[in-house]
């Protein structure tokens, strides 16, 4: 086996604040001032002088990242966000150059970062290939000779000669990643494209996948969907804050991943993967049972209250329309359900207090004996907010036991991620259906 | 790519030819021509995307590319030739006008076209990596087009000004105007990708572009001929190689005008330079613009 990528002590610096701040005019002032000695008159006041590199101001988003990858390896690349994930991916498609350190790569890499890019509505969908297929370093002639083979793929067959404009967001996306699954790249850097699409076509999609690393191809997918990682992938690369934490197997990968969410009650303050800035910060999360006391292991069955404590530096501000959510997820990233006060329909106060706490109560807790991941989330609004806080995995929920079914029986989590209330009975004889309703005969 | 056979490995393990090394930092003057070559296709498909995407959305179609330099010589002809009474050098005023039109608005066009490569391809630029070269360049292209329609437009007015007996030589010289159109495109490219390369951290200068090409203009010889400057400050005006080119262009086709062999050579070693810094600007932007915008 050869190596198809090389990726050596790999660092990205990106500084902040810094660049955007100014206008050009306010730029050569500075300079012209600097050049007779003055006083910068744009600098900010905290500036030190010029040279002094000012480590607040830079973010590492990679620290040193060495890999290499075998040719013909598929390789998952997990991390919870902002670990790095993509800034590797961009700096291995050349979207941004690294700060220090080289990568060598060994054929041509395609990176899938987005399915669909450049394509323009104004075209037909058999030009939009063509163009597509070139933005994505293919020659005319190549993309000719896949040509059948793209649109066979993609099951527009019909509309090939229709723009683009008129067709579904699906077609598109379809479309788009014929173009991309079918460019035969040496390397292909997919990230969460598995996403597009319906059922059939994801199938198809990792079908393609897999067909592609039986020729021998390099993959590299980033994904935070462990269980596509673990159907994909035969190795894995957890980055961590900018650092690979470990590297091995896929299983060993995901578990190592999982085991980052280990439940930190109080240190939600110190997590560094929370979206969004805001005065509201949720601080802590705990289960707690109807009488109030704090359950580290819920049973199934049981009802359950969430509580989310949050802090609001900016209690005068109104938050009329506060959408709080949670999700849970499986330990292979399954989503299990949400629960918001949307989907409730009830709102919190205007003005939230200083400090308080988002209660979530769960009536018959529907979860077999498992451990699920809890990720919530904040925004201003339903529609056209801001995420104001949110974080994935912010805490665990561990099921045991519990009599959810008042029989004593628990399916295990891998017969379904769920409980469903329900009864049976029998009844004899031949059992003729009722006559549907006027409305529903319409249909049949 | 490059084909590059250095071996990184010292680990005694046989040498591997690596195809593409991806390093912190881009030279100045490395410019990767080869690779913009090998995506000579994605050149002309964007050409191509360009000319159809214009059609399709206007609603006058190419009726468009002939209406405007139609009116801005109207336009001319009453301010300019008029009211101004600016001489067009014994050149009917309309004909006079739209020779300089036609010209100036390639040259306009390529610039407006290409000083907004990094800002409007941001998000395309953002997800996959190809030369960005590709795009102002297939820009200039799809911008000859425009030209060519209304460079047709032009020869209309010339055959029926020629009928009419107008005192108007078209000669032999008419052999320079790929020359001219080189050197606009040259002009235009460059000036366009130091404008978007400098865009991507000093967003103001979008907003100087457009009265910029405007200003600059009326001090072009689109208006007025080279002849009505004194002939002490003609050699200032020279320094803007659109002058010798619009002259040249008139002086080709319509056999007037004053303009000398040297200053279109001054004008060309001028194109040269702004597309050089252009280019080279541009290239050292775009290895991390990404990080800018």
């Amino acid at each position: 086996m050869s190596l198809a990528i090389r990726v050596e002590n790999v660092s990205k610096r990106y500084r902040l604040g810094v660049i955007n701040r100014q206008m050009l005019y306010q730029d050569l002032q500075s300079r012209w001032a600097r050049w007779r000695g003055l006083e910068d008159p744009n600098a900010p006041l905290h500036e030190k002088p010029r040279g002094d590199e000012d480590s607040h101001e830079e973010f590492w988003a990679l620290r040193n990242v060495s890999f290499d990858v075998q040719a013909g390896d598929v390789i998952g690349i997990i991390g919870r966000n902002g670990s790095g994930k993509s800034t590797l991916l961009k700096i291995l498609s050349r979207i941004t150059a690294p700060t220090e350190g080289r990568v060598f790569l060994k054929g041509r890499l395609a990176c899938l970062l987005e399915v669909g890019t450049g394509f323009h509505a104004e075209l037909t969908g058999r030009d939009n290939v063509f163009l597509n297929g070139s933005v994505l370093g293919m020659t005319r002639a190549e993309i000719a000779r896949k040509f059948d083979e793209i649109v066979d793929f993609s099951g527009v067959e019909k509309f090939i000669d229709t723009p683009v404009k008129r067709y579904s967001s699906g077609m598109t996306v379809r479309l788009a990643f014929a173009v991309a699954a079918n460019l035969d790249p040496e390397i292909l850097v997919i990230d969460e494209v598995l996403a597009v699409g319906d059922a059939a076509f994801q199938k198809k999609c990792l079908g393609k996948m897999n067909a592609v690393a039986r020729e021998g191809r390099t993959i590299l997918f980033v994904s935070h969907q462990a269980a596509a990682v673990e159907n994909l992938c035969r190795r894995g690369l957890v980055l961590h804050n900018g650092l690979v934490k470990f590297d091995g197997t896929q299983t060993a990968a995901i578990a190592h991943y999982l085991d980052s969410f280990s439940p930190h009650p109080q240190s939600l303050r110190e997590r560094s993967d929370r979206h969004g800035q805001s005065p509201i910060q949720i601080t802590a999360i705990e289960f707690r049972g109807l009488d109030g006391r704090p359950v580290t292991t819920a049973q199934a069955g049981q009802d359950l209250e969430v509580f989310l404590f949050f802090e609001n530096s900016a209690p005068e501000i109104p938050r009329p329309a506060l959408l709080v959510t949670i999700y849970v997820r499986s330990d292979l990233d399954v989503p299990v359900f949400m629960q918001s006060n949307l989907i409730t329909g009830q709102a919190f106060d205007t003005f939230l207090p200083a400090s308080g706490a988002f209660i979530c109560r769960l009536r018959k807790l529907p979860l077999p004996a498992a451990v699920f991941r809890l990720d919530y989330l904040l925004r201003s609004a339903p529609l056209g907010g801001v995420t104001l806080d949110g974080m994935d995995g912010a805490t665990e929920l561990t099921v045991e036991g519990g009599d959810f079914f008042g029989s004593g029986q628990l399916p295990a989590m891998h017969s379904g991620v769920a409980l469903v209330d329900g009864e049976w009975r029998m009844e004899a004889g031949p059992i003729a259906p009722l006559p549907a309703p006027a409305s529903a005969t319409a249909l049949t | 790519m490059r084909t590059e056979t250095t071996n990184p490995t010292p680990l005694g393990e046989e040498a591997i030819q690596w195809t593409e090394i991806i390093t912190p930092q881009r030279g100045w003057l490395e410019v990767r021509w080869r690779e913009l070559w090998q995506y000579r296709d994605l050149i002309y498909l964007l050409v191509r995307r360009d000319f159809i995407g214009t059609y399709k959305q206007t609603i006058l179609g190419p009726l468009w590319f002939f209406l405007q330099p139609l009116f801005t010589t109207v336009v001319f002809t009453i301010v300019f030739g008029r009211i101004a009474k600016i001489s067009t050098d014994a050149v009917p005023a309309p004909l006079f006008y739209l020779s300089g039109i036609v010209m100036w608005q390639y040259f306009a066009d390529c610039v407006s076209q290409t000083s907004g490569t990094f800002t409007a391809n941001a998000g395309l630029f953002s997800k996959v990596y190809f030369p960005r070269l590709a795009v102002p360049i297939s820009r200039v292209i799809t911008s000859l087009i425009t030209f060519g329609i209304q460079f047709a437009l032009f020869l209309c007015f010339l055959l029926f000004f020629e009928l009419q007996g107008a005192p108007i030589q078209p000669n032999f010289r008419i052999i320079v105007l790929p020359v001219l159109l080189l050197m606009m495109a040259a002009l235009g490219l460059g000036v366009g990708c130091l404008v978007s390369s400098l865009t991507t951290r000093y967003r103001d200068l979008s907003v100087a572009v457009g009265f910029g090409v405007q200003l600059w203009m009326y001090g072009s010889a689109v208006v007025y001929p080279l002849s009505e400057i004194p002939s002490a400050w003609r050699w200032l005006l020279v320094l803007n190689p659109m002058v010798p080119i619009i002259e040249s262009f008139r002086f080709a086709f319509l056999g007037s005008g004053v303009v000398e062999i040297w200053q279109l050579a001054m004008g060309a070693g001028v194109c040269v330079l702004v597309l050089l810094s252009g280019i080279l600007t541009f290239n050292h932007v775009e290895k991390t613009f990404s990080d800018t915008v």
